[in-house]
């Protein structure tokens, strides 16, 4: 009964249809641009994804009637953009990514249904932290193990390929959130200052050096700066609202540069990402080609974009990439493309958007590990969208990220609506208590 | 842990800032940098993908095209040129890597049809991709492709042929001539020939000294200025002392008082020296710069393959008060440069009763739905002479080909008239050495009563004068014009 008359789920199904009205259009651009079935084929898609959002919508209204009402809408614009998006770039990619949007609706249902009580995560957090650590080692492992571009990303077992990363992150912040809910108490009140540095007590530091091992050893084993950049960065944010000692951050950061200027010096393909995001006119049809071509992309954007569909991706009539890996790694820059400054400030703001709603579930919440948790997880969350679009943008070395929700790929996607499914778990609970 | 949640969304907000800061960066304050970086494909495959308009003769035959390749998004276009070499010049090229040239080049604006910036934007929001409109030309392909086989039998050179009363260009032929298509693949072999230099247009680069035919601006200048009559008659000794050094007349032939006619009919040198020096400096280099001579002609090609006419030291443009021989630039030597499409604007200025139009190639421009959308407007450069001294010239001219120097342009059943010349340029480097040292030339108009079309026709490194190698060129051109125009 309750659940029929949720006020925040009435928000959230308003939200919802001009999310599907604006999927509906961005297809009919698509559609337009290539001449081809302009018909009505863009509003049956557009009804296909209201249907499975609505499903989504009904579901969370049983079970967590008083979640965050804007969460939802913003991911699925999130979602609804990169379908188009994807779709724009090839068809048949376009279809994978539906089906693992479904996939993911189903994965977020199962984690809504489980996790009801999402406290038990508590008791099982070295075991996830064990688990995070096997994801991400995984890569490297004999047999199922896959090079990408010269990292260690991706897992094949049999038919099934992912990216075991984009668990991990979920794995590593629900350890931390545990493990700092505990021990944040004994840092702060052990910490004592050494030279006029406040440091940690040196007991408690141990498994907080473990972590910034992993992240080093992520560097030379996986050899991905980028996911190494993201869990450390998120590990200090959490260290950071733990503890509120901004001392940490400073030694962790300086801890983690320091790392990363050793092993970029000495292990050759992280070297060389930092080289070319330096100096990528050095080798402009070699190294340099991906990071220059993504930029290349955005100068053809201007202020308004060329509109869905006009932009080069491969040179034409030729399967040749003018813009590499552009429905992973480089989707932002086609997107300012085809978009502009104005699309790409759209999409920066929703990634904003979203953030500011997960951290308003971590303001609201009232127990620490809740706190701890629903702010990892926005961070984790928002540090990914900053690290791809930062590398496509010269702000950082580019690195294979993808962009949550948008970018083509079945794990981030599914991940990611994991990650959505816990803040949303957080939020029910701690709304209801709020309102108590 | 509130305070520090909410700084730690102020960071966020800051590094989402940044994003923002580094994308406006690209996308808008360095994108025209960026556009020009040698390592950006992108502005050269966006022109690809416009559909050039095409260039048509006069009559329809197309010049120039662009054929697609491909569908869809990948879909580009590129150039070809059906007639091959025959418009290499004055049509030139216009491709993607290797850049454009001459009337593609002039009206690249029309041919990629970005003219009007409103329409532009019109057809972006229609979805529309553009197209570029079709130009027609005034070319007489006949005409053109007889001017460029009398050129082949007799040598390199150039032939220009104007409608005198519009400007209209209806030949521009320069031989050896270039296969525009053959230019994405031996563009390199091309600017590497400097013997033959087939990528330079002839007809309106190649300056040349002009020989007797520059007799005509004298001529004019005599008559318009008044300080002569078609009556007035002085002798011609040969040879005369001028700037001590002998001037000679052709067979070193004396002559006894005589008048316009008989001097320009026998072309005698020493009669037009000493025009030029009762002239003087000021009023001969004044009518040469109404003729338009010193300026870079009119015409609807770049200004950078356009050059000037006028009396050259090294690379500099001489005028009055400069030391020059102005007898022998009376009668077309000293460092006299002219192209062949200054001295058919010479031509077509007396023979349109003194009024010279400016000549142009284009005549309309059509959009891709078929509308007329810009019409040539045929306008006067400048008038530099008046309507009486144009018919006392036209008669002198007559003269030269009914029973003097050019007979062989003579054109059975139509009154014509024309000058010839043939400049010796001994120590020639450009030809290479031998005998073939001659720049013979022959400009004129017919029918001499009501003129049809201006021709000037030259012929570089000949062993042959200006009536063997030029008059037949001249003939030929304006038989095939006057047919088509008669009927």
């Amino acid at each position: 009964m309750n659940a029929l008359r949720s006020p925040a789920r009435n928000r959230e199904l308003l939200a919802l249809i001009p999310v599907a009205l604006l999927l509906s259009a961005g297809f009919a651009a698509v559609f337009a641009q290539e001449n081809a079935r302009l018909g009505n084929l863009s509003l049956v898609y557009g009804a296909y994804f209201l249907a499975v959002c609505l499903a989504t919508h009904a579901y969370l209204r049983m079970r967590l009637p008083d979640a965050d009402p804007y969460l939802f809408p913003l991911v699925a614009l999130l979602t609804a953009f990169g379908l188009v998006m994807v779709y724009r770039i090839d068809e048949s990619l376009a279809r994978d990514q539906a089906n693992w949007f479904v996939l993911g609706l189903v994965l977020f249902a199962l984690t809504i249904h489980f996790l009801r009580d999402y406290d038990v995560l508590e008791r099982y957090r070295y075991t996830i932290a064990g688990a995070g650590l096997l994801l991400l080692l995984a890569p490297r492992l004999p047999g199922i193990g896959q090079q990408v571009n010269g990292a260690y990303l991706g897992v094949k077992l049999g038919p099934l390929a992912f990216q075991p990363a984009e668990f991990s992150k979920i794995c590593l912040v629900v350890f931390l959130a545990s493990y700092l809910r505990e021990h944040r108490e004994v840092l702060i009140v052990g910490a004592r200052r050494v030279l006029g540095v406040t440091l940690p007590p040196l007991k408690h530091l141990g498994p907080l050096l473990v972590v910034w091992g992993a992240s080093m050893l992520m560097l030379v084993f996986i050899r991905d700066l980028g996911s190494s950049l993201m869990f450390f960065a998120a590990f200090l944010a959490l260290l950071y609202v733990a503890t509120g000692r901004f001392s940490f951050v400073v030694i962790g950061m300086a801890l983690f540069l320091l790392g990363a200027w050793f092993f970029a010096s000495t292990v050759p393909h992280v070297h060389d990402r930092v080289e070319i995001w330096l100096n990528p006119y050095n080798e402009p049809a070699g190294n340099g080609y991906q990071i220059l071509q993504s930029i290349f992309a955005q100068a053809d954007g201007g202020l308004f974009g060329k509109g869905f569909g006009q932009a080069l991706i491969d040179f034409p009539g030729t399967h040749r990439a003018l813009l590499p890996a552009a429905q992973t790694d480089t989707i932002y820059s086609l997107i300012v493309n085809e978009l502009g400054l104005f699309g790409a400030c759209g999409v920066i703001l929703t990634y904003l958007l979203v953030s500011a709603r997960g951290f308003k579930i971590a303001l609201l919440a009232d127990d620490g590990f809740s706190k701890l948790l629903a702010t990892g997880l926005t961070a984790v969350f928002a540090i990914q969208a900053f690290v791809i679009v930062g590398g496509v943008t010269r702000v950082i070395p580019l690195t294979g990220v993808t962009l949550p929700f948008i970018s083509y790929g079945g794990s981030s996607i599914v991940a990611n609506f994991v990650l959505l499914a816990l803040l949303l778990l957080i939020s029910d609970r701690a709304r209801r208590e709020a309102a108590r | 842990m509130n305070r520090q949640i909410v700084k730690l969304f102020g960071l966020i907000v800051v590094l989402f800032a940044v994003l923002i800061g580094f994308t406006s960066y690209w996308a808008v304050f360095d994108a025209k940098a960026l556009k020009g970086k040698e390592a950006n494909a992108r502005p050269l495959l966006e022109q690809q993908q416009i559909r050039r308009g095409r260039i048509l003769a006069a009559d329809g035959t197309v010049l120039a095209k662009s054929v697609a390749k491909g569908h869809g998004a990948g879909r580009r276009y590129s150039r070809r040129y059906p007639q091959g070499s025959l418009y290499g010049h004055p049509i030139g090229y216009s491709f993607v890597r290797q850049g454009d040239s001459e009337f593609e080049k002039f009206h690249n604006d029309e041919l990629v049809g970005s003219e009007s910036e409103f329409g532009s934007i019109l057809e972006q929001l229609s979805g529309r991709s553009q197209e570029g409109d079709d130009i027609v030309t005034n070319i007489d392909p006949a005409a053109q492709q007889v001017a460029m086989s009398s050129l082949q039998e007799q040598g390199f050179g150039a032939v220009v042929a104007i409608e005198p009363a519009s400007g209209r260009v209806e030949v521009l032929a320069s031989n050896p001539p270039y296969d525009p298509n053959r230019v994405p693949y031996e563009l390199e072999k091309f600017n590497l020939n400097t013997l033959e230099r087939p990528l330079f247009d002839r007809a309106t680069q190649g300056t040349y000294p002009p020989g007797s035919t520059f007799k005509v601006v004298t001529a004019a200048a005599g008559l318009d200025s008044g300080l002569i009559t078609p009556q007035t008659a002085f002798a011609a000794p040969s040879p005369l002392e001028v700037e001590a050094q002998p001037l000679e007349n052709d067979f070193n032939e004396s002559f006894p008082p005589i008048s316009l006619d008989t001097a320009l009919t026998s072309s005698v040198n020493t009669w037009f020296a000493q025009l030029g020096q009762k002239l003087g400096e000021s009023t001969l280099f004044e009518y040469m710069d109404r003729f338009g001579f010193n300026s870079t002609p009119a015409i609807d090609l770049p200004s950078d393959q356009v050059y000037k006419s006028g009396v050259y030291d090294e690379e500099e443009l001489l005028g009055p008060g400069d030391p020059v021989d102005i007898a022998r630039v009376a009668m077309g030597q000293e460092r006299l440069a002219v192209t062949p499409l200054q001295m058919a604007e010479v031509a077509a200025a007396v023979a349109n009763g003194g009024k010279l139009m400016k000549p142009q190639i284009w005549s309309r421009v059509i959009d891709p739905d078929g509308r007329v959308t810009k019409r040539l407007d045929p306008s006067e450069y400048s008038r530099p002479i008046d309507g009486q001294t144009a018919e006392e010239l036209t008669t002198a001219m007559q003269g030269v080909v009914s029973e003097g120097t050019g007979t062989n342009a003579a054109i059975p059943g139509v009154q014509v008239a024309g000058k010839t010349g043939t400049a010796e340029t001994p120590g020639n480097e450009s030809c290479g050495g031998g005998e073939a040292e001659n720049q013979a030339w022959f400009i004129g108009f017919a029918p001499a009563e009501d003129p049809q079309v201006a021709i000037a026709a030259t012929v570089e490194c000949t062993e042959r004068f200006g009536n063997d190698a030029a008059a037949p060129i001249f003939k030929a051109v304006a038989e095939s014009i006057l047919a088509s125009e008669g009927s």
